[in-house]
């Protein structure tokens, strides 16, 4: 081993990388989250179903593909442009399915109520998670209430599970990926981290709101036209890049990808500017990506656009066989740089 | 969005750098000041568009970086005295001090909380009377002078509860002092457009003057950057050493005479000691006598801060362009942003930060 590279040059401050108690950036989506789970989650639980590590798990009960998925929403605050917690608690789920490609059939529901909330919140909350469950026409079969004394938790909480079919013929996963795909982002990004994070700073930035929608009517209709579809994800914490790095890295893949193709709203790219955000980073709520063969691209992007959802589909880039777990962009005046997680991602509370 | 897309426009980068091109004869070695440039460049891969005959160094011009070690143990020791609410930009949450950083002492349960601007920490204590509420004020002369208003604003409420740690750094003395340095290879300087737009850019004639190296006042978009190269190579090839605004939308010759009188009303000058630099003689701000009721240097007495930082530091030489990150063994491997080494990696503005956040990882790693 070669000498202590800090000998060389006289040493540096010692790190502080070492911590022996969660923090905030653990819950960001970058990379001390990944931290987290693969150094403390995952080994610990490890199986089959845990370890493909995809939105939702995969399970083969009496001949059927059953999709399982949960999520906790811990939004803050619990209403904001667009939409409210209540709504996302029921959309999230219902997409991690989705991407999937599995039809959902039924969700779960579980509560952490801080004392002292008012009920008329609780209220409204409710009624957007029947709303919502009426929109997407999956019931909320099970649940759970709990409340805890005042200052134990931040107004509300929610768990959502949700379960769904996998219909025979459809095989998807990012393990299927290849060098050649064609990427497509079903929408504008970043609208909504943005929508939240304008709203909690009392930024008066005019027309931002959460994207947060059902996308299990898009992504069967993509799966309809184009069956071939390799792999599906919603980008939420983290954005786009937490996807794209995330696939590039653990399947050994490299990412080419044009910056000026991405379709951002002016408002939410003005936003982003104004708070030091890279729109790439900032979490989506009613979003898809795809991976497709390349042959396929045309198809799947006409299919996305005939739906109300995906109306603003395009194509972003390419997966490549060049360097390997390396996602690049080309820049908007014709340069290359290279994408990559931040330590933590700047928005705490999310989603 | 017509403002931004204009200064990002591919053509009018494609006709600069055709210019440059046509201008270079030679090597030539620019440095960059500001944080904000280092990342716009390489956000957009200017450096790799350029003839490689030119090499930005970058410059100290990212405050955290430079904030010394001593202030930031003092932030640290005051952020866990009880009862004080700590106010901070995110971007100092993480660095190191001798012991410990920001977020691991909110993990442990002092009161940190980040703001974007002084004003919002100012009301943080009209509306927490019973709390001592401190912001930590660092940077250059473009955020001194809304910390001087919240410090002035302060005075006038009778906000007793409220004080500053503040620790500015002035630009022009950290030119002076890379310049001076025996090791110096910089030959030329993109000005830093919005201290400017504050301080007016007549210290920056001083030192073209003074060293006979050409200075352009330069902006943050990719347009600007190419024209303060453009404008700094054309001098380089002619020698000529002069001051060029091209940055005059945002900056006059006078800068802003508000923002002036409200730091001269606030702070006085001082000698600071520049982390990975070393004491600079009146490079910085301090809170005057009038203001010691709100200077938490003086309001806390934290005791004997011992830091923990040997006399040598390659942050510092990345800081005054003598050493490029890539050049770090330490780079991309022992330090990275989970792990930083030194304050160039952790802060959003420093320099192995950004080559590391846009993958310009150590050269025998480098995608094709």
């Amino acid at each position: 081993m070669s000498s202590d590279p800090a000998a060389a040059f006289g040493a540096c401050p010692l790190p502080i990388g070492a911590t022996d108690r969660v923090q905030i950036g653990h819950g960001s989506g970058g990379k001390l989250t990944s931290e987290l789970l693969e150094r403390m989650i995952f080994p610990a639980l490890s199986n089959p179903a845990l370890d493909a590590r995809d939105d939702h798990a995969l399970l083969s009960i009496g001949g059927a593909r059953i999709a399982f998925t949960t999520d906790s929403y811990v939004i803050s605050p619990i209403v904001f442009p667009g939409g409210d917690i209540g709504e996302l608690a029921v959309n999230g789920t219902v997409n991690d399915l989705a991407v999937g490609g599995a039809w959902p059939v039924a969700l779960s529901l579980s509560f952490i109520l801080e004392e002292g909330l008012l009920l008329a919140d609780l209220a409204r909350v409710i009624e957007s998670v029947r709303r919502a469950s009426i929109r997407v026409g999956v019931p909320i079969v099970t649940g759970d209430t709990k409340v805890v004394e005042r200052g134990s938790a931040d107004r509300i909480f929610i768990n959502t599970s949700g379960v769904g079919v996998v219909p025979a013929g459809i095989e998807l996963g990012s393990a299927l990926i290849r060098p050649g795909d064609a990427i497509l982002v079903s929408g504008t990004i970043a609208d909504h981290g943005i929508a939240v994070m304008a709203h909690r700073t009392g930024l008066e930035l005019g027309d931002l709101a959460s994207d947060t929608a059902p996308l299990h009517t898009l992504a069967a209709a993509l799966l309809g036209a184009c069956p071939e579809v390799h792999a599906m994800r919603d980008p939420t914490r983290g954005g786009l890049a937490a996807t794209l790095v995330e696939i590039a890295a653990r399947h050994r893949l490299g990412i080419e990808i044009d910056e000026a193709a991405i379709p951002i709203r002016d408002p939410v790219r003005g936003a982003c500017e104004l708070l030091g955000l890279d729109p790439l980073l900032v979490a989506n709520e009613g979003k898809l990506v795809a991976f497709v063969p390349a042959a396929a691209a045309d198809r799947a992007l006409a299919s996305m656009r005939a739906q109300p959802l995906g109306r603003h589909a395009a194509y972003i880039g390419s997966v490549v066989a060049r360097h390997p777990t390396i996602v690049e962009l080309a820049t908007p005046i014709g340069g290359r740089r290279i994408l990559d997680l931040p330590y933590a991602e700047p928005l705490p509370r999310i989603c | 969005m017509n403002y931004l897309d204009e200064y990002r426009d591919a053509k009018a980068c494609a006709i600069r750098l055709g210019w440059i091109r046509e201008a270079v004869t030679r090597p030539h070695v620019i440095m960059e000041v500001c944080g904000g440039q280092t990342h716009a460049i390489l956000r957009y891969g200017l450096d790799r568009m350029l003839p490689r005959e030119l090499e930005l160094v970058h410059g100290p011009g990212c405050p955290v970086c430079v904030t010394a070690l001593e202030t930031i143990d003092r932030a640290h020791a005051i952020a866990a005295t009880p009862g004080v609410l700590f106010a901070s930009f995110g971007d100092m949450l993480r660095v190191p001090g001798s012991r410990t950083d920001l977020l691991a002492s909110r993990a442990r349960g002092a009161d940190v909380r980040v703001v974007y601007s002084p004003l919002d920490a100012l009301e943080l204590a009209r509306a927490n009377p019973d709390r001592r509420v401190v912001f930590f004020a660092i940077g250059f002369e473009t955020t001194a002078p809304a910390n001087a208003m919240a410090l002035i604003q302060a005075r006038r409420g009778r906000v007793d509860n409220f004080s500053m740690l503040a620790s500015h750094v002035l630009v022009p003395p950290a030119i002076a002092s890379i310049l001076q340095s025996p090791d110096n290879r910089v030959e030329a300087f993109l000005g830093p457009g919005h201290v400017c737009a504050i301080t007016g850019i007549g210290a920056y004639e001083s030192l073209a003057a003074r060293f006979h190296v050409p200075i352009a006042i330069t902006g943050f978009e990719p347009v600007d950057l190419l024209d303060g190269v453009l404008a700094v190579v054309r001098q380089l090839e002619r020698g000529t050493a002069t001051v060029e605004n091209v940055y005059r939308r945002t900056v006059s010759a006078d800068g802003n005479r508000a923002a002036c009188a409200a730091l001269a009303e606030v702070f006085d000058v001082t000698a600071r000691s520049w982390r990975g630099i070393g004491a600079i003689p009146r490079s910085g701000y301090r809170i005057n006598e009038a203001y010691r009721a709100h200077d938490a240097e003086r309001v806390f007495d934290v005791g004997e801060i011992v830091t923990r930082e040997p006399e040598a530091c390659v942050s510092g030489l990345v800081l005054r362009g003598v050493k490029k990150p890539s050049d770090c063994p330490a780079f991309g491997n022992r330090c990275t942003p989970q792990t930083p080494l030194g304050a160039t990696m952790v802060s959003a503005e420093g320099a192995c930060a950004a080559y590391y956040q846009h993958g310009r990882r150590p050269r025998d790693g480098e995608p094709a």
